[in-house]
Order: structure tokens, then C-alpha cells, then sequence
């Protein structure tokens, strides 16, 4: 499935670096980052490609300990939600 | 990717309580329908266990997948008074007990169903549930009961009303929780996913899924930006807000009802609040210019916000049903508890809350030694509203208290309760 990895908090180096090794390790092509500030926050959205063989709960278990860890809010998201809430 | 979009969902859901309130699923019992009640029960509890078997699992897989919170996985059924009338049991605990045993095995949140409609009249199916209604719902733990007294076509059965205030009374002196699992009914609605008040009704397809969306925190967030704007501003933001909730439970529905094999029935519409900090529908009629809930100004505040939420959530999902419309329940808002204690809400402005929008008094608990009669009296006021309004209006959802406790008025808020 196609989704939108989302990361918010405060910047830092080496977050795109942890973030990119365990999308590596799962074999999850990224297809576009973008980083950004929105209301004082770091903002990062990856357009990701994942294995559709990959287990979503398990997955979002390991970002958000990742998350905890360097102390980020990390979420993964089909992108079909987006779409959804924000384009007719 | 549109960043800014992105930001604006991730915001929703993790900053301001945005998540699906339920995903039921609707399943007629019509088929199991024995005039020996073991039997029934039997293919009741056999027909709600395969229909409805990955109910829970199905939700999960989209709780991850999509990373939106959903809240309760509920299964409603087909009044049990007209399932069960052909037994001619004495009484319908067993059923009672058949669908909390189903509940149990699914493990879902609530199941609702058991119930009647007695706006013309009595059949003996009807008489026989009612009367059974305090020991089903203090013996079960997870099965929610409603009766329908009345409509706008047929007038209000005034025996019934009679007859659910002796009800309350005798539920509240077995268990404190039996009235919080029951609703009252004026014009109910075969469609609705929200408890205690679903069931299936008997027009309704096989199995089918519901969907109930909240997001008064959304409302709210999105409300403080446009601080200090016209009432037409305010009006077209809860509408693009309430558009962008529903379209998420519109996803919802559609790929539960997918995965599940079955067909995909009505978004309700609702901004259904918890006792959760920033979750209160209170807060966003405050946030639109009321200075505290109850004061004047709340009604039309609220008519108002009921109006939006329509109209923007109508053009975002195929099919609009349930009670859709703000949830007032007074126990489960933070906002409501808070003018409740400063004595700015009281009984009457909250009847006249009821009079625009799709509940009457919700969740509120009343002294443990109002009699019978005054409940009943309260349930009657109710249902006159949602009579002449056409409206569906679950006309009380009492916490009775047998035991007078302290409390500073005739309403107290501090217990949580299903909704």
C-alpha cells in the first residue's frame, strides 16, 4: 500500500537517518520527503511504498517506540486517508 | 503530498481526540425466531457469532492500517420483543443473557437490540420485554436496551411512559449502571450505530455496518482559528470540518463493510463528545460565542452547530442516517459537568437544548428519591418534543440513584457511562 509516514516534534539530527534505516530493514521504498516548519514544529511526510506482506499493527508499534526514543511523534498512515478527507 | 493536508489529519487524530466513535454492525434475527426459546437462543447466538465473527479483528486491521482510533466495535440486532413474542416465555432474560454470552464470545463493546416499539400499542411480545427490563439489564453486562414510546404519525403511548418510569426506579434499585444501558425513545431510528439506543431495524438488510463519527475537539480547534469572525464564517468552517469527519467515517464504513462481506449502510452524522479534555461539544458551543453552556444564547448556538454539522457532513458520504446531530449527554462532557457545577445549566435550558438537536436528556442523573411518577413526567415532556418536531429523540437516559447521595443540585455529573 501506498502511505504517508508523518513525523512531528521538535528537530534534531539524525532523524531522517533512524527513520531511514528501519524503512530499509522492512524493505519500504520511499517515493517523496518533504520537511517542513508548521506552527513551530519540525514536520516531516515521506510518501512511502509498503510490502503489502508487512503487518500495520506491528509496524506501528516499532515507530512509535523509535518515535519515544528520539523523541518524535511518528505516524504511519494509507495515504488513501488523506485523499479521502481532503480532495473530492 | 500536500503537506499542509497531511499536517491537518495527523493534527485531527492526534491532537484533538478526531476518531470513529463506532463501527456497528447491524444483523437481523428475524431468521431465528422459535416458538421454543432455547432454540431461538441457540440461533440467535449462532447467527450474531458468524455474522459479526470478525467484527473486532476487521477493526483493529483498520486501526493500524489507517491510524484512526476507533473507539467501539458494537453489534446491534432486531428488537428481541418481536424475536421472541412467539415463545411465550414469562420472561426474555435468557434472550438477555443469549446476546451478552454473543457480546462476550465477539468481544465487542455493546450490543443493543434489546427492545421494543410500543408507540400504538402492546403486542405480548412487548408487554413481556418491558417488564423484564430491570433484571436483563442488571444481569447482563454489555446488552443495551431501548423502548420507542411514541411518534410523530401515532402520538405518544402515555401507559408505555407510565410504565419506563416504574422501569427506571426498579433498574436503579438493583444496579447503579441497569438505567445508564437504557434508553427511552421517542421517533427511533432503525439505523442507529450509537448506544444505548441502536437496534436493527425490521426494513433493514440482513447485516449491514453503521458508522458514528465524533470529533467535537475538531469543531473546536478549527473554530479558534477564525476567532472574532461573522456568524456566516463560523457556520461555513463547522461545515468544512464536518465534511472532512465524515469522509473519514465514510472510508471507514465502506472498507469495514468490505472486509466484512457485507453491505455498507448510513454514516451517522453526530459529534458525539467524551469526558476527555477538549472532546466537549459545551466547548465548541462556548467557542462560538456562548459564554458558558446554559446561559442565553446556548440554544440557538447549538441549532446552529446542529445545522452545519448536517450540511456538511450530507455531501461527504453516500448515505446519512442514525440520530446525526450534537450529543448533549450531560455526564460525558466535560464542558456540560463544568456549567452543571457553576449552577449555570439546569433541567430546563436543557430541555429546550433538546427541542433543536437529535437527543433529550442524555446521560443525566437525577436524586435517588424522585418518584416514578416524575420520571415518567420527564420522559412524557421529552417525547411531546420529538412528537411535534419530528425528530428522533431518545427521550431519557437516566442515572437513578436509590440511595440519596450528596450532590449540590438536581443534577450531578461525574459518572461515565457508555454512550
Amino acid at each position: 500500500m501506498k502511505a504517508i509516514l508523518t513525523v512531528l516534534g521538535e528537530d534534531q539530527v539524525g532523524i531522517i537517518a533512524q527513520i531511514s534505516t528501519v524503512l530499509a530493514d522492512k524493505n519500504i521504498n520511499i517515493l517523496d520527503v518533504s520537511q517542513t516548519i508548521m506552527d513551530g514544529n519540525f514536520v516531516m511526510m515521506m510518501s512511502v511504498q509498503v510490502p503489502e506482506a508487512l503487518d500495520g499493527h506491528h509496524l506501528n508499534t516499532e515507530f512509535t517506540k523509535l518515535g519515544k526514543q528520539i523523541g518524535v511523534e511518528i505516524n504511519l498512515r494509507n495515504a488513501k486517508l488523506y485523499d479521502a478527507m481532503h480532495n473530492l | 503530498m500536500n503537506s499542509q493536508q497531511i499536517y491537518e489529519t495527523s493534527r485531527m487524530i492526534n491532537n484533538e481526540n478526531l476518531d470513529v466513535r463506532t463501527i456497528t454492525m447491524g444483523i437481523s434475527l428475524l431468521d431465528c425466531i422459535d416458538s421454543d426459546s432455547d432454540r431461538a437462543c441457540e440461533k440467535i447466538y449462532e447467527k450474531i457469532t458468524s455474522k459479526a465473527k470478525d467484527l473486532v479483528k476487521v477493526g483493529q486491521q483498520i486501526e493500524a492500517e489507517y491510524g484512526i482510533p476507533i473507539a467501539n466495535k458494537r453489534v446491534t440486532v432486531t428488537p428481541i420483543s418481536l424475536i421472541a413474542a412467539s415463545s411465550h416465555d414469562h420472561d426474555y432474560v435468557k434472550y438477555a443473557k443469549t446476546l451478552d454470552r454473543a457480546a462476550k464470545a465477539l468481544g465487542i463493546d455493546f450490543i443493543g437490540g434489546y427492545s421494543a416499539l410500543v408507540q400504538k400499542g402492546y403486542q405480548t411480545g412487548d408487554e413481556t420485554l418491558i417488564a423484564s427490563l430491570p433484571e436483563a439489564l442488571s444481569e447482563t453486562d454489555f446488552v443495551c436496551a431501548s423502548v420507542n414510546v411514541g411518534s410523530t404519525r401515532s402520538g405518544i403511548n402515555m401507559d408505555a411512559v407510565a410504565q419506563m418510569g416504574k422501569v427506571v426506579v426498579e433498574g436503579a434499585k438493583r444496579d447503579m449502571m441497569t438505567n445508564a444501558k437504557l434508553v427511552t425513545f421517542c421517533n427511533a431510528v432503525e439505523d442507529n450505530p450509537f448506544m444505548a439506543g441502536g437496534f436493527h431495524g425490521v426494513s433493514e438488510p440482513d447485516a449491514v455496518i453503521n458508522v458514528g463519527v465524533s470529533g467535537p475537539g475538531v469543531i473546536k480547534n478549527a473554530l479558534e482559528k477564525v476567532k472574532g469572525a461573522s456568524m456566516d464564517v463560523v457556520a461555513e468552517t463547522i461545515k468544512k470540518t464536518a465534511f472532512k469527519v465524515t469522509r473519514m467515517g465514510q472510508l471507514v464504513g465502506t472498507l469495514a463493510a468490505d472486509r466484512l462481506g457485507v453491505q455498507f449502510g448510513i454514516v451517522d452524522l453526530s459529534l458525539a463528545p467524551t469526558a476527555a479534555a477538549g472532546d466537549s461539544v459545551a466547548e465548541v458551543l462556548e467557542e462560538i460565542g456562548v459564554a458558558q453552556v446554559g446561559t442565553h444564547g446556548t440554544t440557538a448556538a447549538l441549532a446552529m452547530l446542529n445545522d452545519a454539522v448536517k450540511k456538511g457532513g450530507i455531501m461527504a458520504c453516500s448515505h446519512v442516517g442514525g440520530l446525526s446531530g450534537a450529543f448533549i449527554p450531560v455526564s460525558e462532557d466535560a464542558g456540560m459537568i463544568k456549567a452543571v457545577n457553576a449552577g449555570t445549566l439546569n433541567i430546563s435550558k436543557l430541555e429546550a437544548m433538546t427541542a433543536v438537536c437529535s437527543v433529550g436528556l442524555d446521560m443525566i442523573a437525577v436524586p435517588g428519591d424522585t418518584p416514578q411518577e416524575t420520571i415518567s413526567a420527564m420522559i412524557a415532556d421529552e417525547a411531546a418534543i420529538g412528537m411535534i418536531n419530528n425528530k428522533p429523540l431518545p427521550c431519557g437516559s437516566f442515572q437513578h440513584r436509590v440511595k440519596k447521595l450528596v450532590m449540590k443540585s438536581s443534577l450531578v455529573a461525574f459518572l461515565v457511562m457508555p454512550q
